[in-house]
């Protein structure tokens, strides 16, 4: 089975994902990730103003198999989270790199997204 | 499917059966000469008025609709569903035996005679030298245990020691009990073969190790053959070896964990002596430790009085305090009393051997692979590259209950069986047939079991994310 690995973000090795452009990034999970946890049913996230740290749990992801921290790729201060998922968790399953977003992240200075997983290397990985 | 609601629901005229009587009412008016504010009272409640038929049917209707060891073959490994003898609850039952336990030692003795037998039983079968039977469940006894463990190592001036030692392949709640007690918990991973690594217990130890919590044999019924370095390399340390208890139905009249260097234990007295399993309900837990631990016990105990001429209630001298009222679930531990009392030392270690006996010749049989061996009364067999949760719903279809699934997690699609010593050879050889019978279906077969049971396969998906918690939400369907 093949799995999305987009281009455009840098991945770690326990399949978080984050955007690198802007003034604000995104995290999720990846396509892998939501495919091995199975449906997913429930999500806890911070609160917008709350810091993350690059390599520290930042949530949990519940599915009907497991229950998973989710680790942040770069630190920084959360600046938005996606509400929808407490609704509609399936929003991870159907659209990891979309509307399935977990959490909304102004890095900090120091960020160090050359450090994180490029596409090629993730789907080494999962390969 | 038929979901049997609740029959208080229905709406049909009142119905009376003879047995009852004509002047039972619909409702009631509870207002009048209540104590309580306005805001939290109603003017009355609509109370149930079925005949006697009825409720029988209802209740009998929903019991068929559900599976029991009463019904047939339940090999759910780990959590060891065996029989009850119904003469643990004649015994149980016995109104001599239904005293408050608020009552002075001097007017309960018969009560405090089984209770200090009972400890005596446990102390001789685990190798420990005190035991409380007050932990309610065996959760709650792993807790006890380690809480004696923490006040023995603060009273020792060693309170700084805050890890528990965990092997990777533990019952979850030995990871829960070790964070509830406050300590880190540091997870110790299997070696090849499926034991603890002695290596990586060399490297684990410290002098901020509090303890290890071992089972065994272990969670895929492997003895731990290296018990005897395991107790040196911990207590070499400094620190205590638990014993989860979850497993010594395998062990009985054979080996014991005191003699095998483990200071502290509980005892799952529903899997190892066949008192009911909790399920939320009354339950038992008792915890056995060796004198240098007897003191911190919870309060009260158990004991012959000085003259030797009754018994008598009484508080180690430097109890950790109470950890449910009283001695305990007294009507769980009296079956736990009789059953031992009735199998006596060469019943139970005839349980322990068929126990053993059973699993053998049943995992002989399977179509699966068991990868890990030689094992006790349960082996963890795999399903492969099929899913565990699929063949395990198949198996219903067939008429018996699946065993664990998906545990341990070391096992890849681990299907957990556990037998028990009740099941004879007929009754192994149709569980043998369900297994292989699930396991040689098609997968579109597999994926739509069961489909010969009261409920076909449940969405647990749409459960979780909307459950529905009481009868009112099964209105309109």
């Amino acid at each position: 089975m093949s799995f999305e690995t987009p281009d455009d973000r840098r991945y770690l090795e326990s399949h978080e994902w984050t955007t690198t452009d802007g003034d604000a990034v995104r995290f999720g999970i990846s396509d892998f990730a939501q495919d091995e946890l199975g449906d997913v049913v429930f999500v806890e996230l911070p609160d917008a103003g709350d810091e993350v740290t690059a390599g520290e749990e930042f949530g949990v992801v519940e599915s009907i198999k497991a229950v998973s921290d989710v680790y942040a790729p770069v630190s920084g201060e959360v600046v938005a989270v996606n509400e929808d998922l407490f609704d509609a968790p399936e929003l991870l399953n159907q659209d990891p790199y979309g509307e399935g977003w977990l959490i909304e992240v102004e890095p900090a200075a120091d960020a160090d997204f050359d450090a994180l997983l490029s596409p090629d290397d993730y789907r080494d990985q999962i390969e | 499917m038929i979901y049997d609601q609740a029959s208080y629901t229905r709406e049909e005229e009142a119905q009376h059966e003879p047995l009852l009587s004509e002047k039972d009412e619909t409702t009631v008016d509870v207002r009048e000469e209540s104590p309580l504010p306005e805001e939290l009272t109603r003017d009355e409640v609509t109370l149930p008025e079925l005949s006697e038929p009825e409720i029988a049917r209802h209740y009998t209707r929903l019991s068929q609709m559900n599976w029991a060891i009463d019904a047939g073959a339940y090999p759910l490994g780990s959590c060891t569903m065996k029989y009850n003898p119904k003469f643990t609850e004649d015994v149980a039952a016995n109104p001599d035996g239904a005293v408050h336990p608020d009552r002075s030692s001097r007017s309960v003795q018969g009560t405090l005679e089984v209770l200090y037998g009972l400890q005596e039983y446990l102390a001789e079968i685990g190798g420990m030298d005190a035991v409380t039977l007050q932990p309610p469940a065996g959760a709650a006894g792993e807790f006890t245990g380690i809480r004696v463990a923490k006040a023995y190592h603060e009273a020792n001036g060693e309170g700084n020691r805050s890890e528990v030692i965990v092997p990777a392949s533990a019952h979850g709640t030995n990871f829960a009990t070790a964070a509830l007690a406050g300590y880190d918990v540091v997870e110790l991973p299997s070696d090849e073969d499926g034991r603890v690594d002695l290596d990586a217990l060399e490297a684990a130890v410290s002098e901020d190790t509090a303890a290890l919590m071992l089972t065994n044999p272990n969670t895929v019924g492997l003895f731990e053959r290296d018990i005897t370095e395991i107790a040196e390399i911990v207590h070499g340390a400094g620190g205590l070896l638990y014993y989860d208890g979850a497993n010594l139905n395998a062990l009985l009249g054979r080996g014991r964990p005191g003699d095998m260097g483990f200071d502290v234990m509980h005892y799952n007295v529903h899997k190892t002596f066949a008192t009911p399993h909790g399920g939320g309900g009354p339950g038992a837990g008792p915890v056995g430790v060796v004198d240098e631990l007897a003191e911190f016990l919870p309060t009260p105990r158990v004991r012959e009085t000085e003259s030797g001429s009754g018994y008598e209630r009484f508080e180690p001298e430097r109890t950790i305090g109470k950890v449910q009222g009283f001695e305990g679930n007294w009507l769980v531990l009296i079956k736990a009393y009789a059953y031992i009392a009735r199998l006596g030392d060469e019943g139970l270690a005839d349980a322990a051997a068929k126990a053993v006996l059973n699993a053998n010749y049943l995992g002989e049989r399977l179509d699966l692979e068991i990868p890990y061996g030689p094992y006790h009364h349960e082996f963890a067999a795999t399903s492969g590259d099929r899913d565990a949760a699929d063949v395990a719903k198949r198996m219903l279809d067939y008429g018996v209950h699946p065993p664990t699934t998906k545990w341990p997690e070391m096992v890849h699609n681990a299907m957990l069986t556990e037998p028990t010593e009740i099941e004879n050879k007929s009754s192994l050889d149709d569980l043998a047939t369900a297994f292989n019978r699930a396991f040689a279906d098609d997968d579109e077969t597999l994926e739509n079991a069961p489909n010969r049971t009261t409920a076909a396969r449940i969405d647990q998906t749409s459960a979780a994310r909307n459950p529905r918690l009481s009868w009112q939400a099964l209105d309109g369907e």
